[in-house]
């Protein structure tokens, strides 16, 4: 890293750490992403959620990951990851035919 | 005519809570667009629109008791800082943000043991507006705790800072627990909790914060207030000319 990148995440380094949120919006749902957020700790990720997330009432569980703890995949590494399945159409279960009654699918 | 003297007992003991609530409302939402963080304003806001929720019910309720037609608005927007009944501690001012966050310790661990009590009280309205503000001051008891837990037992400079506030402010809540008159009259009646009971939860919620944040429990000094009388500080005036002043510079001016 250059000295000159080194200066400019200085002043990050002291703001608070990034929370990612997810949010359930009802028993049985999954919990999804929602955003992000700048809190000192946990307790606080959790509340700042609350305040920030849920004021229209669009949950009853919050779940609050440090930014820090997500491995991501390399945007460089997308056509590697993600092309090669592009024309692999037999991987789609659309060669069935699905009965009438199944209405879940 | 002055309420604080002649109306209703029902009605003065309502506006002490309605009051209580509107008053810090207001200083709280004085945060909007000046906290440390964008979330510090948003968690701030929520407070201050919870508080400002709660003074309406309470407002509206103590308008009816006193039978003249007034609302809401005209309660909360057209008396003088004499007939405000709320404690002289809800109008200190905010101060830094330590400072804000320790009144609010202070206020919100009184307001949950007063709502707990209040959900059991005879009268079946203030009954009601204490269950629902029994949750929402739950929440925000854990915030300003949360925080006070932060700055007390955070860097040398913040529990400084927050042990100076609370000394300042200490001596303003003598004044919530000191039983006159209409609170026995209240309480006699089985409409509002004895004082004495509100204070002992009390001070389970304050010692247990205050050890949590490593600051020390001032001492009681036998000087207290009586802005539930109508007896204010000085700061009161400044915010309710702020609060008070399209209500007064256009009356009946609606949005």
């Amino acid at each position: 890293m250059s000295a000159d990148s080194n200066e400019r995440n200085a002043p990050a380094e002291r703001e608070w750490p990034l929370f990612e949120i997810f949010i359930r919006a009802r028993g049985g749902l999954d919990h999804k992403h929602v955003g992000s957020l700048h809190a000192c700790d946990a307790r606080m990720a959790i509340e700042h959620a609350r305040d920030l997330y849920t004021r229209r009432e669009e949950g009853v569980s919050i779940w609050a990951v440090p930014s820090a703890s997500i491995v991501a995949s390399d945007p460089e590494d997308a056509e590697a990851f993600f092309e090669p399945a592009r024309d692999k159409i037999y991987r789609h279960p659309t060669f069935y035919d699905i009965p009438p009654e199944v209405k879940t699918l | 005519m002055n309420p604080s003297r002649e109306a209703p007992a029902l009605y003065r003991y309502v506006l002490r809570l309605g009051d209580l609530a509107l008053v810090l409302g207001q200083r709280l939402s004085e945060w909007v667009g000046h906290a440390p963080a964008l979330e510090e304003d948003l968690g701030l806001a929520n407070t201050a629109l919870d508080l400002v929720g709660q003074a309406r019910l309470l407002l509206a309720y103590a308008g009816e008791i006193e039978g003249r037609g007034r609302g809401e608005d005209e309660i909360a927007f057209l008396r003088d800082q004499g007939q405000y009944l709320n404690p002289t501690l809800a109008e200190q001012p905010n101060g830094d943000f330590g400072e804000t966050i320790v009144r609010q310790v202070l206020l919100d661990a009184f307001q949950l043991a007063l709502y707990e009590r209040l959900t059991s009280s005879r009268d079946a309205r203030l009954a009601a507006v204490a269950a629902k503000a029994v949750k929402e001051t739950r929440y925000h008891l854990r915030y300003s705790a949360g925080w006070l837990l932060r700055l007390g037992d955070g860097t040398e400079e913040s529990h400084a800072r927050a042990q100076r506030s609370l000394e300042r402010l200490w001596p303003y809540t003598v004044e919530l627990f000191e039983a006159d008159a209409l609170d026995r009259d209240m309480a006699e009646q089985g409409i509002a909790p004895s004082l004495e009971d509100v204070r002992s939860a009390w001070n389970r919620h304050i010692d247990e914060v205050l050890a949590e944040a490593t600051l020390a429990r001032p001492p009681d000094r036998p000087f207290t207030w009586f802005g539930k009388r109508g007896e204010h500080s000085e700061h009161l005036g400044y915010l309710l000319a702020e609060m008070q002043y399209t209500q007064r510079a256009y009356p009946g001016a609606r949005w």
